[in-house]
């Protein structure tokens, strides 16, 4: 398979403080990659640094064999999208929902002035927020109707790259489930390619085709899911593993509501 | 068993927004015995946190009781969602605790430090605390969790509140907390309200479950039997949208 995005021994300081510690990574095309590790681990660093909002120290980025340097065109930025994990931050609120989804737009020129009205009526669509929402402002929506809007936003412009930082963390259980469908549908319907950070291991199950875990900036182990969850192989990773409250085997549940989904 | 008296019972308890504003909880009873646990589960905005601070009598502002009485038999502490916010940044770990200790034990300044000191090391906080007292910030978010833990001990509680204690807090660093707050009660044979959403915690950690929604409890009953056999179509969802992981190969 060709590699969508390359990391090659990337490294951060801040300050006296290691947060990436010679990173190696390979995100595959059409694939999604999800990063797990606790906090302080460099998830979001690396995240931040594959999207450009810091310069690495060190170590190489790779777009589908384009350099990315620490100063980038507005064509490259495009192709790498990052919803955060706070959607109250990352809509402004004082801007309605066309605005915020006609600027991506007519930014990254995707589509001429005529056409914006209805390439938004699309997204919303297909992220399932009804199209009235348009004159509508952030805060009359839902944490999770917000997230959708983030969704939305960072997919119209057509990215190569999604990456993902803890969406679902600040949501509710059903709210997240909700969210994970989406992003499952659409990475299905849009042969999507994503970096997925999540410190929940039940998320990363549910989205994940290759698991990556990070600790204490630098990466463990990398495998493909089934594997990874059975048998993983570093001792850090059985840790992490082991330590997830699980609900309890139901011996006689019948008809079952616990059978996995995969 | 049979006989005694609940050490916590909540009769038709109803919150609302001050003045005669909206119901934030609506008619809930449940009642607690000694050395149970019971979990409040539900997301947010369904009135756990609110039910377990009206418990302790520390209705945020602008929220009041307009009716149901709460009949409790015992003192009850409690422990926050967020240890750092729980904790005074400006005042040094060991120095919170004993003061703690020193105003609910009434001991003389002496006894009360040894007090502390004894109360951290159960709770298992490293020994340098003992010679260099440390602030808030210089801890761990687990390391503050288990000293928010031990003042809450430090009142010597009937029932112990926990309200989402683990949710900011890192997987393995989960387990650990809960393994010593069940060690504690084991050990000490206090009662527990457990308020969380992680339906897969209260599982574990629970005898009895109620399910909130809204503000009123959907369902409620012995917490295996509930989850084995849920009625409420809410406990339902809620328990399908507990994502998966599978077992490990080679673990029990």
């Amino acid at each position: 398979m060709e590699s969508a995005l390359q990391v090659k021994n990337l490294t951060v300081h801040y300050g006296g403080f290691t947060a990436l510690d010679g990173v190696d990574l390979n995100i595959e095309r059409h694939a999604t990659l999800g990063l797990v590790g606790e906090s302080g681990s460099g998830k979001s660093t690396l995240a931040r640094v594959v999207a450009g909002l810091i310069a690495p120290d060190e170590g190489q980025i790779l777009l589908e064999s384009e350099l990315l340097t620490k100063k980038r065109s507005r064509e490259q930025h495009k192709k790498i999208q990052m919803i955060f994990q706070n959607p109250d931050a990352s809509l402004n609120p004082k801007h309605s929902i066309r605005q915020i989804l006609s600027e991506a737009l007519l930014f990254h020129r995707i589509v001429d002035r005529k056409q914006v009205e209805r390439r938004c009526r699309e997204w919303l669509d297909r992220v399932h927020i009804p199209g009235n929402a348009l004159d509508r402002y952030p805060h009359e929506f839902s944490g999770g109707q917000r997230q959708r809007i983030a969704i939305a936003r960072a997919l119209s412009v057509e990215p190569r790259i999604l990456i993902a930082d803890e969406p679902t963390s600040a949501l509710d259980v059903s709210v997240q489930r909700s969210v994970l469908d989406l992003f499952n549908t659409l990475k299905e319907e849009l042969q999507l390619t994503m970096l997925f950070i999540s410190h929940d291991l039940g998320v990363i199950h549910e989205i994940s085709d290759t698991v990556a875990v990070m600790k204490q900036g630098r990466l463990v182990e990398v495998q493909a899911k089934a594997p990874f969850f059975a048998r993983p192989e570093t001792a850090y990773s059985r840790e992490l593993l082991s330590a997830v409250p699980r609900m309890p085997k139901l011996s006689t549940t019948p008809g079952g509501n616990h059978e996995s989904r995969t | 068993m049979m006989s005694i008296q609940p050490l916590l019972e909540v009769e038709g308890l109803s919150l609302a927004a001050k003045p005669g504003g909206k119901i934030l909880v609506d008619t809930i009873s449940f009642t607690l015995n000694k050395g149970e646990t019971l979990g409040l589960v539900g997301e947010s905005g369904s009135g756990k946190s609110l039910t377990l601070r009206a418990v302790l009598g520390l209705l945020p502002r602008g929220v009041e009781k307009v009716g149901g009485a709460i009949q409790s038999g015992a003192s009850s502490a409690m422990v926050f969602q967020d240890p750092r916010g729980a904790l005074d940044p400006l005042c040094p770990v060991v120095k919170q605790l004993t003061e703690v200790v020193y105003y609910r034990q009434k001991l003389s300044r002496k006894a009360s430090r040894a007090a502390a000191l004894e109360l951290l090391d159960r709770l298992g906080l490293p020994d340098s605390l003992k010679h260099t007292d440390r602030y808030p910030s210089q801890l761990s978010g687990g390391q503050c969790q288990r000293v928010v833990i031990a003042m809450a001990l430090a009142c010597k509680p009937g029932i112990l509140l926990c309200d989402e204690p683990t949710t900011a807090l890192d997987v393995t660093v989960q387990r650990q907390i809960i393994e010593t707050i069940s060690a504690l009660q084991k050990e000490l044979g206090f009662a527990m309200v457990f308020v969380t959403h992680n339906l897969a915690i209260a599982a574990a950690m629970c005898s009895k479950l109620c399910v909130m929604k809204e503000g009123r409890i959907v369902e409620q009953g012995e917490a295996r039997a509930l989850l084995q056999n849920p009625q409420d179509p809410y406990t339902q969802m809620l328990m399908n949208s507990v994502l998966p992981v599978p077992e490990l190969e080679g673990s029990v």
